[in-house]
């Protein structure tokens, strides 16, 4: 007894959607992190909260609002259908979409504090030796940052892989499109064929197991001072 | 003149206002001296480039980094700069950092400049190390070599000593000094040390409140009657003089200036070299007639330029040195002794230098 091809595409359909929404976060969630780690500019604070909202949302509210305004009447599915793209539920972009929303503040939020540690004086020490912005960036805050771009990668990743509610009320169950493992383990517990879902069930566990041991060896949280 | 840096600013923060408009000299060291929160660190961090401060003006040698329209971000001004904190790259190693800036200068003779810098700071052999592995003196002297190595047009030094115990500001002190006898750009220096001033600032710019109270040449400033410097306690002279020869048999070494011979003990300097002696106002003493018989062995011919009061029983007096009275000097006397000698400006007087110490 093993996994069935179902729950092989499930598994390959979760790593591809947190692989492919981990790299878009790291993209999209850096600029919004340094923004906000270094802004005095008063809309730190409802960024800040907007971005953190998932965290103490359900699921399926924002799965809920994320469903109307992609939907064929919802201003981003009336502009997708404009670019002759569809709409995006029910699709799998469609719950990349989502899952980018879902697990920002676990990227955006370990950045910002990397970000915040460093301080100022490493930035303005780089523009005094010639250091332009950008190669402050790669040359400086990347390496110094490292610990917070990696805690960032490793709970972005493992927070999409994790996500049920707002798959259901995106994607629906749809086989090698939007079932992830989580929904696939869903349908086994309502077909009551407990032995498959517990393979799928101790596999996530064993993953999130590794994951935080990943995370803790990784980086210790030792927060390297810039002497 | 165009070598000169002309340096116009004015920041207007709740709690602090900035406002100076300086003429700094294009060569040696220019100390910005005043209390915490007189606003020395803040104009020299505009003049980095680090504070924005709109309207102002900043020219280096008649290269103009900033005016009303235009602002030379701080990457783009050919600048050495040395924090507080040495700020090293904690990623790097010590060769790394020095590196990081020499690489990005795109100058084809930086790498003579890095190892001009290695050598003059003496860190030939702390280079492979990280900076966790260096002491706090060694980090300032690596952090003062990646400034160097950057060949830069003008040095800011933000109290490169501040953060250091005494010993470590022993260990430092020698490496400056080198740095202001052989450094041919303008260095402009942070501090609230008048033991640093003393010596190693050529000119003096006087910080009070985020204005210019004074800025000129040290001697001249540090004579000054209307000026704290005169009227301080530890209140003392600088003189620069050059070694005129030595006395064996007494093991003395005579110093010359314009305004005359002073002799200290012995010093490994040859002759004709430079020599800056500090003399403080408490250990000069005046006389009518020229003592011979005293054991006092520095007695220099001066004339009453201003004397002030400084308490209720003390003078201030400054002194010109030699027949021109072209060196300042200050004494500090009892009232009773200025109404006895009857001393006013322009009478002729012994000056008896009880003490007189070098300054580098």
């Amino acid at each position: 007894m093993g996994f069935s091809d179902a729950d092989l595409a499930a598994i390959g359909l979760t790593l591809r959607l947190a692989g492919i929404t981990t790299v878009l976060l790291l993209f999209i969630g850096t600029p919004i992190a340094w923004w906000l780690a270094r802004t005095r500019s008063w809309w730190k604070g409802p960024v800040g909260a907007v971005v953190a909202l998932p965290l103490v949302l359900p699921p399926t509210v924002l799965g809920f609002y994320l469903l109307v305004a992609m939907g064929p009447h919802g201003p981003v599915g009336q502009f997708t259908q404009w670019l002759g793209l569809g709409t995006l539920p029910f699709t799998f972009w469609g719950l990349v979409v989502a899952s980018v929303f879902y697990s920002m503040p676990f990227v955006v939020q370990p950045i910002q504090n990397a970000i915040e540690a460093l301080g100022e004086r490493p930035l303005e020490a780089a523009a005094t030796l010639r250091a332009g912005p950008w190669d402050t960036f790669f040359s400086v805050v990347l390496p110094l940052a490292r610990p917070g771009f990696l805690t960032a990668t490793i709970l972005g990743f493992a927070h999409t892989v994790g996500e049920f509610g707002v798959v259901l009320m995106i994607g629906g169950n749809i086989p090698g499109e939007t079932r992830v493992v989580s929904v696939q383990i869903y349908d086994h517990v309502e077909a009551l064929e407990y032995a498959e879902a517990h393979w799928l069930a101790a596999t996530m566990v064993i993953f999130a197991f590794l994951v935080l041991l990943a995370l803790y060896t990784l980086n210790p949280n030792a927060r390297r001072q810039p002497s | 003149m165009s070598q000169d840096i002309l340096a116009r600013f004015q920041l207007d923060w709740p709690g602090f206002a900035l406002d100076v408009d300086l003429t700094l000299p294009g060569r040696g060291v220019t100390a910005l001296f005043g209390h915490s929160g007189s606003g020395k660190t803040t104009l020299l961090r505009c003049m980095a480039g680090l504070e924005r401060a709109s309207g102002g003006y900043l020219s280096v040698g008649g290269a103009v980094w900033q005016d009303g329209r235009h602002f030379l971000p701080t990457w783009r001004r050919p600048l050495g700069y040395v924090f507080q904190e040495a700020s090293l790259f904690p990623h790097l190693s010590a060769r790394g950092n020095l590196e990081y800036g020499m690489r990005r200068v795109r100058d084809a003779m930086a790498r003579s400049a890095l190892d001009y810098a290695v050598d003059l700071l003496g860190i030939g052999a702390l280079l492979e190390r990280k900076p966790d592995q260096l002491s706090g003196g060694e980090r300032q002297r690596v952090a003062i070599a990646r400034a160097l190595a950057l060949k830069p047009r003008l040095l800011l030094m933000d109290e490169p000593l501040a953060a250091l115990d005494l010993k470590r500001k022993h260990e430092i002190l020698p490496y400056l000094e080198r740095l202001h006898d052989e450094l041919d750009i303008p260095l402009l220096y942070v501090t609230h040390s008048p033991d640093e001033v003393a010596q190693l600032a050529d000119h003096l710019v006087l910080l009070e409140e985020g204005r210019v109270r004074a800025a000129g040449p040290l001697g001249e400033l540090m004579t000054r009657l209307d000026l704290p410097l005169a009227r301080d306690e530890a209140a003392e002279s600088i003189i620069e003089t050059v070694v005129a020869g030595h006395d064996d048999k007494y093991q003395l070494t005579y110093l010359d200036c314009r305004g005359g011979r002073f002799a200290v003990g012995r010093l490994q300097r040859g002759t004709g070299k430079p020599a800056r002696v500090r003399v403080h106002a408490r250990d000069v003493s005046l006389a009518l007639k020229e003592h011979r018989d005293s054991s006092i062995v520095n007695i220099l011919q001066a004339r009453i330029q201003e004397i002030v009061p400084l308490n209720d029983w003390q003078m201030v007096v400054r002194l010109g040195l030699g027949p021109e009275a072209s060196i300042p000097l200050l004494a500090r006397i009892t009232r009773r002794s200025a109404d006895l000698l009857e001393l006013v400006p322009g009478k002729p007087v012994y000056a008896q230098v009880k003490s007189v110490v070098l300054a580098d």
